[in-house]
């Protein structure tokens, strides 16, 4: 607590740059992943992120010097050779994308990998750090370094914002754009720009091999969260800030711990939060309401039962033992517990002994389900001139499913009947 | 049987048109009259979209030009519309009804501008117009092949063009969308407005379009569609096919040739 306290009052300068950068570095890159997510081009920040390495390292052998600026401008001609390369290939060769991409990562990272090798052993006196670049350095983004790369971060959050509109268009529907005579070709050149301005930024806090997940998992953690394109750069954002802050927080409480690699954790555990518990597309929200409707049929589908036994014997609210239900639909012994139990606990039904008796809201439940039923057995074969035996599968799903209005109107329209295909009653509201 | 007119809204002239590198449409050569509803049919492979996509400039052209209203494509931009082909487009997107039905307006707003008001309340009558207008909040991937079609229509519609090119409209929609679609488009035509349909259904082009362009990798017919919808020129249409056109189609995509010389 109190190094939380201590990290928050931001009392050592250094720790104040650090966050700043870490932030603004991760939600620029969250923002323009949102984009390259949703073109279905994930893996080109993957390819961009490995093949900057190279103009890094040429653009130190040629000027000698870690100049930011100079490094920057390295990275970012070597980061676009590299798409170019990747389009060419597919648009004259037979290879597909996936191979295509894969070639270019890996020839451009080679030669990356190839230069830095070269220039660590060439005794250059000030080549040491360079190779932070492999594995990023966000604690050590101080002075010049911050200072360029905030600019850049900038600048690329000032594009989108600018031409939000139209990347959205281009995204989604390129054909159109062009034919409204938007510049498409001129706004995917800008639009590629910024995507390797943030990796090439990016690449300061978490290094080459990580920053493909800098791009995309934020973007694919918000996408669970919103059905639409400005909330998702939003909310992809605020998932890029938090990663950053924690992952600057953790490297100050145990110094042994790196900032960057740590981010991409917490965005990985985000991902992972969101693709299991977001509502509407998380898996373990989807099981849950699955559970719920299973549930919901085996009470609706006993209480049925028990309006069957009612309606033979005469007598609804008869003592059934639980096995007596078996006779009229087959239930597990486990749904036959899990059922009664929860059936009682709602106050549908109420135990005897060993047995069981309807209450009286079970009684009118179970009449509306079987109603439904024979309503719709009944609409099948006048409406869908299906024959009378084959129509008791189908009600048994759609029983469950029609809400009062349509019983009322289903009513309506089948004139009040008052038996079902199969001569048997129809029982009244 | 091919028909021009004086003043047409759309002149093809002499167009020849390769896809990866194949030639698909051999010299066409037609004109369509202002307000016409014209139906462009033709078997699956005879090049019916790709006439549609070249007159739009979304492939190139190996030979001949298109002029709309007697003027070049980006002359007249604001006044055309394009409903492309549903399925090209991924409708797992994150946007609503709404938005896309918005986009048509885009041009009109021009670069750097955010939709205002007055946009919104285009797309909402334009949806409307599609009987849509409850669906404006929902995600685009929840609606259905119909629905989906409507909103492509709305977002054209939101553009006031004066001519419309839609491709396969029809293609994978409910009988309730189909009847909309085209009570739609013919409302659009009696205003005056051109609109050309890639259409595969021969059933409904007597009663659908009043002008017809027939198409098998040549033109076959183009003129009111008493007089080019007959027996013999769809025979001509769907019957034999010309399997040497094809044929010489694929030597020239195998030789690498250009299906007409550069100049």
């Amino acid at each position: 607590m109190e190094t939380l306290i201590e990290f928050f009052s931001f009392e050592y300068p250094n720790i104040k740059y650090v966050v700043f950068g870490t932030i603004l570095l991760s939600i620029s890159s969250a923002v323009v992943g949102c984009f390259t997510f949703i073109k279905k081009k994930s893996l080109v920040g993957d390819v961009v992120s490995h093949a900057v390495l190279p103009g890094i390292c040429i653009s130190f052998l040629a000027s000698g010097s870690k100049d930011p600026f100079l490094l920057i401008v390295g990275a970012f001609v070597s980061g676009w050779i590299s798409i170019i390369v990747m389009d060419a290939i597919i648009k004259n060769t037979k290879l597909k994308e996936d191979a295509a991409t894969g070639l270019s990562l890996s020839v451009f990272f080679g030669i990356g990998i190839l230069l830095m090798t070269y220039i660590q052993h060439s005794g250059n006196a000030s080549q040491s750090g360079l190779d932070t670049f492999l594995f990023g350095k966000a604690a050590a983004l101080v002075g010049m370094d911050l200072l360029a790369f905030s600019i850049i971060a900038v600048m690329v959050l000032i594009v989108v914002f600018i031409f939000y509109k139209e990347f959205k268009l281009i995204s989604f529907d390129p054909q159109f754009a062009k034919v409204i005579g938007l510049p498409i070709q001129r706004l995917e050149v800008l639009l590629t720009s910024i995507t390797v301005l943030a990796v090439v930024t990016g690449i300061q806090a978490v290094g080459v091999v990580l920053m493909a997940a800098m791009l995309i998992t934020p973007a694919a953690a918000a996408r669970f969260w919103t059905n639409r394109l400005s909330k998702m750069l939003l909310i992809s954002s605020v998932f890029g800030a938090f990663s950053g802050i924690s992952g600057a927080f953790i490297s100050y409480s145990t110094p042994s711990m790196p900032t960057g690699p740590w981010m991409v954790m917490i965005l990985s555990i985000i991902a992972l939060f969101s693709f299991f518990f977001a509502p509407g597309r998380g898996i373990v929200i989807n099981q849950w309401r699955r559970f719920k409707i299973q549930s919901q049929l085996l009470e609706e589908n006993l209480l049925k039962a028990f309006f069957k036994i009612g309606e033979s014997s005469g007598n609804f609210f008869m003592e059934v033992e639980a096995n007596d239900l078996r006779l009229v639909r087959t239930f597990s012994s486990g749904q036959l517990s899990r059922g009664l139990r929860k059936l009682s606990t709602n106050g549908y039904v109420e135990k005897a002994g060993n047995s069981w008796k309807l209450s009286i809201e079970g009684h009118d439940k179970g009449k509306r389900i079987t109603r439904l039923h024979r309503l719709w057995e009944l609409y099948l074969t006048k409406y869908l001139r299906i024959a009378p035996d084959h129509v008791h599968e189908d009600a048994d799903t759609i029983e469950h499913v029609i809400t009062p209005e349509l019983e009322r109107r289903l009513e309506k329209l089948l004139d009040y009947p008052t038996s079902d295909p199969h001569q048997s009653a129809i029982p009244t509201r | 049987m091919i028909q021009q007119v004086e003043n047409p809204a759309l002149e093809i002239h002499d167009l020849t048109v390769s896809y990866d590198k194949k030639p698909v449409l051999w010299g066409v050569d037609l004109t369509i009259p202002t307000g016409a509803l014209c139906g462009i049919i033709g078997p699956n492979g005879a090049g019916k979209s790709t006439l549609i996509k070249s007159i739009m400039d979304l492939i190139p052209l190996n030979s001949g030009y298109v002029k709309l209203f007697d003027k070049e494509l980006d002359e007249v931009r604001k006044k055309i519309s394009y409903v492309p082909q549903r399925e090209s487009v991924d409708w797992d997107f994150p946007a609503s009804v709404l938005d896309v039905v918005t986009m048509g307006r885009y041009a009109q707003l021009g670069l750097f501008k955010r939709p205002r008001r007055a946009d919104k309340d285009a797309a909402m009558s334009a949806l409307e117009m599609v009987g849509m207008e409850k669906y404006a909040k929902r995600q685009i991937a929840q609606l259905s092949g119909g629905q989906q079609q409507r909103v492509f229509l709305a977002r054209a519609l939101t553009q006031n063009a004066e001519i419309y090119f839609l491709d396969e409209p029809f293609a994978g929609v409910d009988a309730a969308t189909e009847k909309a679609i085209i009570q739609i488009l013919k409302k659009l035509s009696a205003e005056g407005k051109t609109i050309v349909v890639v259409h595969h259904d021969l059933q409904s082009v007597e009663t659908y379009f009043d002008w017809v362009i027939l198409l098998n990798l040549r033109l076959i017919g183009s003129g009111p569609t008493t007089e080019v919808f007959t027996p013999q020129l769809l025979e001509e249409t769907y019957g034999g096919k010309l399997t040497l056109l094809s044929e010489v189609g694929d030597l020239v995509k195998k030789g690498g040739f250009h299906a007409r010389e550069k100049q």
